[in-house]
């Protein structure tokens, strides 16, 4: 096999678990220029938060590149209003780009209102606004007061950060929402969840949980999400986090303002699920009927989904998965899950995990594990070569990746159509992972038959420039 | 057939009339992807976008989501200083990586919107590099998106690299022209549709030099290794030659008319600097546009059509004559780049239905005018041409047409929902099934296939609104 040579420069931020090296993860860093990284940018990272907001218009200012591409692409639900599957963009022409889109971005608002009457407006400032100086913000109040709706500017200018800085400005969005709430009143047994988008319907399996302990859902903030909701979140008693990397940001400014606690949590794999709901139960220990029906709940659908898991775990025993996700947490949940199917992991990688990701992740891996940050196709398809994976799990940039390869793929990112949360999620995992290994198409593709008569090849050393 | 579904979003529950300022679900793409599409037909060559990170991988996946392969496109990541202090520090890193990465032979780059605003200069970014670096080929074409579309990116990057590889100072080695050679810029068309081009012009026996050829790399087969840069591509030792060419060819009604105004297409180049004879014609579809395409083959070529295409054409219209009831004063609507709808309701007007409305993103100016020099002149009455379009604005009026079918490209699959009509999928992008790169549209084999997808959605549409359900037609 010819070598895949990684550059210098991204060294730091590949670790094998079982090396000498010391674990000094570097991450958290701009992706290197020239370097076809797996990740998007500040605007996309916003876009992803704010997206399942059904209700709400969501205008792009800037040209129309960054709408076109993020129109209707992904699978978060809405029970009614189907407004933010719309692709609004002020489509900036080179006279805007001289003279200012202000004009154009007030004009295009009030008509855009007009004509939908969103709930509120959220207006995403995209890389060319921020260099030519619109005052986005101004235009917002006086159309927020002409129309008497929120107006809210996301400052998510691609170029001033990572993703991770667009679902600060997300999060800063939704406070401004949250925070019209005059007077928030605690209520009993409540809680918000959050970082739920509610892909496939994912939402609504995780809220049908938390009725049947006995817990009032307060908001979702934006799985099926609605501007109202998000106005009353303020009135929860315990703010209950997924996807830790996107809304984070939110739950502390929370716990600062009204003095709701929050907590991790993650909804992916049984164990992690039960996880979840214990220890939002306990949270609420005060009810104890709230503990008994949780044990009710999770037992009952622990039984519904074992058989199912234990008939494909003969098939995937002893399969090895690769994994490329945008936040690390989803990562742990994952590297659980395949666990229960038998699987085990031998690449973690994630878009924008952080040190403390990183150091966790390291301990839940066998020995030999890569540990990738902000990695582009080329490491990407070295690794899951050189440990020859049965799976890759990942999203649509890394699809064709594994399927050149001859490898079974999942998609694990917020285009996907399937629930895959909770236990029914589980089942739904195990079913697509289960279909895509086995299928018999893995022994027609060259690499793979070639394989059955040469040995796997060995490690290639990183590759040294000046 | 979609059942139809009253939406209380969809833009038919317009209040107002009055025309608006917002794009609303775009019928276009950016310049920079029509850039990245074309530079991915050049053999060994890797397109680098010279801006923020968010734009090429965005580029990549809608790519990725039509050709179902891996499109590698880097960026040159700007941050928030190189935004204000100009991107030359950037871009010479991004180089060198990426020709670290991959050895490519050529780097082809586009300035996105953020670069072309703030002004880098890259040509002099470019010739500083190519002071003291010994590696690919540099080409750069200037894509600022707020002028134009996708498309204008894709003929910009062709001519760019013609222009590259064809200096106007080139001197001809002196060599007599021995064997005829066509350079054929086929615009942007599917990998079957380069891949039957190819076939023609083998069996016409005439060499030819596509630019860009992207069939192989975006549709390869599965990999024994791994592979940094796909094979295929147009050779950059043939770009090289191109201005030895006996003939260049150009297909797009709307390319034709701009280079006529003055656009510096890749033939108008070759033909400015190396006399090259240029010919210009609408993308071949249907048996009119096919005809004159095999016509100026035969011609340029002086040898007589290959019989096989003869007998295509003869199959082609009598299909057409086995299906005229289907099909006749049926109304279609076509969107999708201007060449694209131009060529479409050509063939759709010849097979006797009414393109009642033909509409796409692109602002070129000369969209009315291709389609009322392409369109009979009893069928050009009864259409309603608009340019500039998005999908909402294109409802409303597609909306007051009761059309029978919308043609176009998976973008417009809501709107066919809600219409409650069939779409035909064909053109760019196709992400919600698959194979849309092996559709073929062009030729008599072409039409053949187009032909018979549209009859028998037709029909679809006819047997399942049928109460009896015959199941003879
Ligand atoms: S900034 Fe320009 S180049 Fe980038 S995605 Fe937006 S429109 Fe396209
Ligand atoms: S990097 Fe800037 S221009 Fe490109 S997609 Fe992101 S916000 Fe849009």
């Amino acid at each position: 096999m010819s070598s895949i040579s990684v550059l210098k420069a991204r060294e730091k931020q590949i670790f094998t678990k079982g090396e000498e090296a010391p674990f000094e993860m570097s991450c958290d860093t701009k992706s290197l220029a020239g370097a076809v990284s797996q990740r998007a940018c500040v605007f996309c990272g916003s876009r992803v938060v704010l997206y399942p907001i059904a209700d709400a218009l969501h205008l792009i200012h800037g040209p129309i590149g960054c709408a076109s591409y993020t129109w209707d692409i992904r699978g978060a639900l809405s029970s009614g209003p189907q407004l933010h599957r719309m692709s609004f963009s002020t489509d900036l022409s080179e006279t805007d780009i001289i003279y200012g889109g202000e004009q154009k971005l007030q004009q295009a608002l009030l008509e855009l209102i007009d004509q939908y009457t969103p709930k509120a407006a959220f207006i995403y400032c995209t890389c060319i606004v921020g260099i030519i100086g619109d005052d986005v913000d101004a235009v917002c109040r006086q159309v927020e007061e002409e129309t008497g709706i929120p107006v809210i500017p996301v400052h998510s200018e691609g170029f001033k950060g990572t993703k991770k800085d667009g679902y600060r400005a997300a999060c800063d969005a939704l406070f401004n929402l949250i925070r019209r709430n005059p007077a928030p009143a605690p209520l009993p047994r409540s809680i918000n969840i959050l970082g739920e988008f509610n892909i496939g319907g994912e939402t609504w399996i995780i809220k049908k949980y938390y009725e049947a302990m006995g817990i009032n859902v307060v908001s979702v903030i934006t799985g099926d999400g609605r501007v109202d909701e998000v106005m009353q979140a303020g009135n929860a008693a315990l703010n209950v986090v997924q996807c830790s990397g996107s809304v984070t940001h939110l739950a502390q400014k929370m716990e600062e303002e009204y003095g709701i606690p929050f907590i991790r949590v993650s909804y992916f794999g049984i164990e992690d699920t039960s996880d979840a709901l214990y220890r939002v139960a306990e949270f609420f220990k005060d009810s104890p009927r709230i503990m008994e029906k949780t044990r009710d709940l999770v037992k009952n659908e622990v039984n519904k989904v074992i058989p199912y898991l234990e008939t494909v775990k003969k098939d995937l025993e002893g399969k090895k998965a690769a994994l490329y996700v945008g936040g690390a947490f989803k990562a742990f949940s994952l590297i659980k899950a395949l666990k229960t199917i038998g699987m085990e992991v031998i690449l973690a990688g994630s878009q924008t995990g952080t040190r403390e990701d990183y150091e966790i992740l390291k301990e839940m891996c066998n020995q030999g594990t890569v540990i990738l940050d902000d990695a582009n196709p080329l490491e990407l398809a070295k690794y899951v070569m050189e440990k020859d994976a049965d799976l890759f799990i990942g999203g649509v940039k890394e699809r064709p990746i594994a399927y050149k390869l001859g490898i079974g793929f999942c998609d694990h990112n917020h285009e996907r159509k399937i629930p895959l949360v909770g236990f029914e999620g589980m089942e739904n995992f195990a079913r697509e992972v289960h279909e895509t290994v086995t299928s018999p198409v893995w022994d027609l593709v060259p690499r793979r038959a070639a394989k059955k008569s040469s040995p796997p090849a060995g490690k290639e050393k990183a590759y040294d420039t000046p | 057939m979609t059942p139809h579904r009253p939406d209380k979003n969809s833009p038919d529950s317009n209040r107002h009339d009055k025309p608006y300022t917002a794009t609303q679900n775009a019928c276009k793409m950016c310049t920079p992807l029509g850039a990245a599409l074309a530079f991915q037909g050049i053999e060994r060559c890797v397109p680098l976008l010279h801006g923020s990170q968010g734009c090429s991988t965005y580029m990549r996946r809608y790519l990725i989501s039509h050709f179902k392969e891996p499109v590698d496109i880097a960026s040159s990541n700007f941050t928030e200083e190189t935004a204000v202090f100009g991107g030359g520090a950037n871009l010479k890193l991004a180089v060198e990586n990426v020709a670290r990465q991959y050895s490519p032979d050529m780097i082809g780059i586009a300035t996105t919107c953020l670069s072309e605003t703030i002004g880098d200069d890259v040509p002099m970014i470019l010739s500083e590099l190519r002071n003291n670096f010994k590696g690919p080929a540099l080409v750069h074409v200037s894509t600022p998106s707020y002028t134009g579309t996708h498309m204008d990116g894709f003929h910009q990057a062709v001519a760019a690299v013609v222009d590259r590889f064809n200096p106007a100072h080139k001197k001809a080695p002196y060599k007599p022209k021995k064997k005829k050679c066509i350079n054929l810029f086929p615009g942007m068309l599917s990998n079957s549709d380069i891949r039957h081009l190819k076939e023609i012009f083998a069996a016409f026996g005439i060499p030819v030099s596509i630019l860009p050829d992207y069939s192989d790399r975006l549709e390869g087969p599965s990999w024994q290794e791994y592979q940094a840069i796909q094979e295929g591509g147009t050779p950059i030792s043939a770009i090289k030659k191109m201005d030895m060419g006996t003939h260049s060819l150009e297909l797009g009604s709307v390319l034709a008319l701009s280079a006529e105004k003055g656009f510096s297409s890749a033939g108008a180049l070759l033909a400015q600097r190396f006399q090259v004879p240029c010919t210009r014609l609408p993308i071949p579809m249907g048996v009119k546009a096919s005809d004159r395409f095999f016509e100026a083959l035969s011609e340029i070529t002086g040898k007589p059509v290959p019989k096989r295409y003869q007998k295509q054409k003869w199959r082609l219209v009598d299909a057409y004559v086995d299906g005229n009831k289907y099909v006749s004063r049926k109304r279609a609507v076509i969107y999708g780049e201007e060449d694209f709808v131009v060529s479409m309701a050509g063939f759709l007007a010849e097979i006797g239905i009414i393109p009642v409305l033909c509409a796409s993103g692109g602002r070129s100016g000369y969209f009315k005018q291709a389609l009322a020099e392409h369109l009979p002149e009893t069928v050009l009455p009864h259409v309603i041409i608009q340019d500039d379009m998005d999908f909402a604005r294109m409802e409303k009026t597609a909306r007051a047409l009761s059309p029978d079918l919308v043609v176009g490209n998976s973008k417009g699959y809501a709107m066919a929902r809600r219409l409650s009509v069939p779409l035909v999928r064909v053109g760019f992008p196709i992400h919600d099934r698959i194979g849309g790169a092996r559709i073929l549209h062009i030729g008599y084999k072409g039409a053949q296939q187009l032909y018979d997808t549209i009859v028998n959605t037709l029909l679809r549409t006819r047997q399942t609104a049928s109460e009896v359900g015959y199941s003879y037609m």
